[in-house]
């Protein structure tokens, strides 16, 4: 594009932006004659600048908007709100020239004849109190340039009611037309000597490297501002010179340690000071006060309120709060979009307002301050908040969530919901917002640069929107993790905390089926080994021995990134990677650390990707978790799902479901009698049979319990399963036959509780201690449970052993002082709460129960027992 | 006759050359930084004077074998720009630079390996060893694609 075509685009579009927010002031108070002479002088720079370059169309727009300015200035009209209208109508009918004008390089073509009109009308007077519509249908009469007489230098009052001779132009005026000399004249008495800094416009072109469409320096208005325009290239090649500069001088200072005394220490200082400050000097050219990306929200704010017949008042705060350039361009559009959604669902009409006891103009706070590292922009309106209900019923309408969800939901997690996609509350379209694709966009354009929204809401006293947005794109604050012998930066933004863990540690990564997960407070974290998102090859001992864990959280994905090491939290300068790099997701760019040596950036949002799959995982596990959390919570309150079933005799026999893995009913004739008793070929392996008390079949069809613990599988041969039933389980002890723990009354008729463990150590040996052997090792830590009821004997000593402890069973107190006497020592002792033990010998004793009970440790809370056991074996080593 | 100055270079036993308008500088690449996932030709990114600047394994791109560390020897990179981002070309050793005719450059011999034929423009016979010279855009617009391909 012409170098002079796209300066003068720049400039006007600059000053356009002035202008509407200049004009929407003078509305306000049209007695003010700086906004109004400032706002004369910019429209009349425009009128220049387009006749010297020679866009006609342009020029004629604003000469109108001029002429009615110039009455408004003079005095001779009064500022109406339909003037004003009509003026703002002919910016942007300018702004849309403009944009074709940027893309096509020649004015669009047509005329303007209507907008002119109506501008020369209004300059006439005929617009007093007219109301603007009414005012877009006058019939536009023909404008007075077109029957202008030819030039007669000679006699300039010739033509009466054509406006005077002007020599300079060697023609007549237009109507409102001022002469150069006149205008001259008026310059020189108005302020501002900026004025003139769009009419050399050539000059300027020469004086720059080359255009900076994007630029907005909204310093202009300030009267006698001293800006020039760099362009952006320039600065970020002073960015990287300083950074060259930085580290030359950390190299320096390096030098300087390792040599005591030398002349050179005291300038260096000096060198280090200077090139500090130049560090931060030049950072500061990329910043820009937020002030430039509100300009056009006023006018936003105005049209809007005149559309939806409001009264809203903007008030903003904090305009100076400066931003990185780049951030600020990315945050304009969002924050104009919310705007325009507090006007139009936030504040409420004047008669409501009024009925609710509310003055009659609404508010909009705008408010941009510097919190820490980020920066929060608040925008807040007095309105009515939001309607939780009406979410609540929408989000179900559009399938966001369920009714179940719904009911659980705080309203706080209702509001949110607005973030949800395609989701929009405004009962009617309106063309100011509420297109369905509201705040769901806004919420992906905020964490696009790595921040975060969120809100507020007071039914009946407004909504508040929290925007927390980091100051700049170029320099992030970054956690610099160790893998193997590589060195990543993670953008702090994205961390949330840091987790030592390893055995021994408070935390211990798990294992689910092989995915890897943390336990941290109440809930499971997803863990997922850099090295493995990286493909690098790192000794698998690694993981098991300690690690820290990087806990993070990307958009509603929290999970835990493994490391070898964390080394420090540094301020680095993002650089670009090139592009064959840039194409890997799991990198957002490169960095030069204060020692020289270049790291990769990592990208929160490329390792999440990885982490979706074992978070799909985890989820699953984590739903059969609560199931058999659930399962146990009933057994707590001895509401117990057990399974019937007949083995030997007419009685029905029984044992808790929970134990059972699976049900099958096998073909018997595949049943082969070994040395070691009956087998079956099951799931590609043999499976020891034991018979719970009939014969086990050799032809037709032969139900089993599977069992498993471990890599242990017992089948129990049963003659048929009953039935399942949930009953209270009321054990009546006292029955000694080998294999029965007792009986109970279920569906009326008496049942043999079956000891499972019984029939299956009968059959597998190896039963017993199944998951210890697989890892067993010297250090295991020796578990004594004291437990008179054989329900949770069977229950607690299997959960234990599982979690790979060595677990010894005493029915009561006496029986393991007995143990003890004995010689065997253990290091932590699992009792009842009713029955208490002491003197048990440095062990440390857990007390459990049966009941939800304050003091003592849920027998139905397999966590919290883990946990409990966990936490006495570390004081006992601490003591 | 149009003379053109090249830069010779070795990369395994093969001598090249690059037109020395082609050549921003001459370094040592150290510390490197290697990028795990990026393809192998990328030998990893370091710091030049401020600038990063992504290393190319020349040996790797042309399907020689990885170097041996025990050679000695120190490795230099030909600092390049494309596509105005900054490459450096780890070669094994920097010769002489040498004024050529271009009227004396030979067509690539037809049976060329397609690898080698797509980096080369020409041929020179020097006294005692032929001089391949690079063409360093295809050099560089090629660094991945053998991944891709192995990839398919």
């Amino acid at each position: 594009m012409d170098d002079l075509l796209s300066e003068f685009l720049t400039e006007t579009a600059e000053s356009l932006d002035v202008i509407d927010v200049e004009l929407v002031r003078f509305e306000n108070s049209p007695g003010d004659k700086a906004t109004l002479n400032n706002i004369f002088r910019l429209v009349h720079t425009i009128k220049g600048t387009c006749g010297f370059i020679g866009l006609p169309r342009l020029e004629s727009i604003a000469h109108a908007g001029e002429t009615l300015l110039g009455k408004f200035r003079d005095g001779a009209l009064p500022v109406t709100g339909a003037a004003v209208t009509l003026v703002l109508a002919s910016i942007d009918r300018i702004k849309a020239i403009l944009a074709h004008l940027a893309a096509e390089q020649v004015e669009p073509p047509g005329d303007d004849r209507d907008l002119i009109a109506q501008l020369e009308l209004a300059a006439e007077g005929g617009l007093i109190g007219a109301p603007i519509q009414a005012n877009t249908q006058a019939p536009a009469p023909q404008p007075v340039i077109e029957v202008a007489p030819p030039p007669e230098p000679e006699i300039p009052e010739a033509a009466e009611g054509q406006g005077k001779w002007d020599a300079d132009q060697g023609r007549f005026l237009r109507p409102g037309e001022v002469s150069l000399a006149d205008l001259e004249a008026a310059f020189n008495s108005t302020e501002g000597p900026e004025a003139v800094e769009a009419k050399p416009a050539a000059a300027a072109v020469a004086a720059l490297a080359s255009p900076i469409p994007e630029h907005d320096d909204d310093k202009k208005n300030a009267l006698g501002s001293s800006t020039i325009r760099v362009n952006v290239d320039v600065l970020e090649s002073l960015m990287t010179m300083v950074s060259e500069l930085v580290l030359t001088r950390n190299q320096l200072l390096q030098i300087l340690r390792n040599s005591a005394d030398s002349e050179f220490k005291a300038p260096l200082q000096r060198l280090s000071g200077v090139t500090a400050e130049l560090q931060e000097a030049v950072m500061k050219t990329r910043m820009q006060p937020i002030g430039s990306a509100w300009k056009k929200l006023p006018r936003i704010v105005r049209d809007a309120s005149n559309d939806l017949r409001k009264k809203i008042d903007l008030v903003m705060d904090g305009e100076a709060t400066e931003l990185d350039r780049q951030v600020l361009e990315l945050i304009k559009d969002p924050l104009t979009h919310m705007i325009r959604n507090s006007c139009d669902h936030g504040v409420e009409t004047p008669e409501i307002r009024a009925a609710a006891g509310k003055s009659e103009n609404g508010t909009i706070k705008l408010k941009a301050y510097h919190e820490g590292g980020p920066i929060i922009i608040e925008v807040s309106d007095d309105g009515a908040g939001l309607n939780t209900d009406r979410i609540r019923q929408k989000a179900i309408e559009k399938g966001v969530i369920d009714i179940a969800e719904s009911m659980a939901m705080t309203d706080a997690q209702v509001h949110r919901l607005i973030f949800a996609p395609g989701f929009s509350t405004a009962a009617k379209v309106t063309n100011i917002s509420g297109r369905g694709v509201g705040m769901d966009v806004v919420k992906t354009n905020v964490e696009l640069i790595g921040g975060t929204i969120d809100l507020r809401s007071r039914h009946g006293s407004g909504t508040t929107f929290i925007i927390k947005i980091p100051l700049t794109l170029a320099i992030i604050s970054a956690l610099i993790v160790g893998v193997d012998d590589h060195r990543f930066a993670l953008p702090q933004l994205s961390v949330v905390e840091l987790v030592r863990a390893g055995t021994r540690f408070e935390h211990k990564i798990e294992l689910i089926n092989a995915t890897r997960v943390l336990r941290l407070r109440d809930r499971l974290l997803p863990l997922l080994a850099l090295s493995d998102v990286l493909g690098l090859m790192v000794d698998d001992d690694a993981g098991n021995r300690s690690a820290c864990i990087v806990v993070m959280q990307v958009g509603e994905t929290r999970f835990g990134l493994i490391v070898d090491e964390v080394f420090d939290t540094e301020e680095i300068v993002v650089k670009p990677l090139a592009k064959r790099l840039g194409a890997m997701s799991e990198y957002s760019g490169a960095t030069i650390l204060g020692d020289g040596s270049v790291i990769m950036i990592l990208d929160p949002n490329g390792i999440s990707r990885s982490v979706a799959n074992v978070e799909r995982n985890v989820n699953r596990l984590l739903d059969e978790q609560s199931r058999a959390a659930a399962a146990l919570a009933q057994a707590a309150d001895q509401k117990v799902s057990l399974l019937l079933f007949s083995a030997g005799g007419t009685e029905p026999r029984a044992c808790p479901l929970s134990l059972v893995t699976r049900l099958e009913d096998l073909d018997a004739s595949t049943i082969e009698m070994t040395s070691r008793g009956p087998v079956v070929q099951y799931r590609g392996r043999l499976m020891p049979l034991a018979p719970a008390g009939g014969m086990i079949r050799r032809e037709g069809r032969q139900p089993v319990l599977v069992f498993s613990q471990g890599s242990v599988v017992v089948g129990l041969a049963v003659d048929a399963i009953l039935d399942i039933v949930e009953e209270n389980l009321e054990i009546q002890l006292g029955d000694q036959t080998p294999g029965v723990l007792g009986t109970a009354v279920l569906k009326g008729k008496s049942t043999e509780i079956v000891d499972v463990g019984h029939f299956l150590s009968q059959a597998e040996p190896a039963w017993a201690t199944a998951a210890l052997k697989a890892d067993a090792r010297a250090d295991r830590k020796r578990i004594l449970l004291i437990e008179s009821h054989p329900f949770f004997r069977n229950l607690l000593a299997p959960m234990v052993t599982a979690a790979g402890y060595d677990v010894t069973v005493a029915e009561g107190p006496d029986e393991a002082r007995a143990r003890m006497a004995a010689g065997a020592k253990f290091d932590v002792v699992l009792t009842d709460a009713d029955t208490p033990i002491e003197d048990v010998a440095g062990a440390r004793v857990i007390p459990l129960s049966s009941r939800r009970d304050a003091e003592a440790v849920p027998k139905s809370d397999r966590y919290a027992l883990l946990d409990a056991i966990q936490r006495a074996l570390r004081s006992g080593e601490a003591a | 006759m149009s003379m053109r100055e090249y830069v010779t270079f070795r990369i395994g036993e093969q001598l090249f050359g690059l037109s020395v308008t082609e050549i921003h500088d001459v370094f040592r690449p150290t510390r490197m930084t290697p990028v795990p996932l990026s393809q192998s030709e990328i030998a990893g990114v370091l710091n030049l004077r401020g600038r990063i600047v992504t290393a190319i394994d020349a040996r790797s791109r042309l399907g020689l074998p990885v170097r041996e560390k025990t050679d000695g020897k120190q490795s230099l990179a030909i600092g390049v720009e494309y596509g105005g981002e900054s490459f450096g070309m780890v070669v094994d050793e920097i010769g002489e630079v040498v004024r050529l005719d271009d009227a004396l450059m030979e067509q690539n011999p037809v049976n060329l390996d397609t690898t080698w034929s797509g980096v080369s423009r020409g041929v020179y016979r020097l006294d005692n060893r032929l001089l391949v010279i690079m063409d360093i855009d295809q050099m560089l617009a090629g660094v991945g694609a053998g991944d891709a391909a192995a990839a398919a």
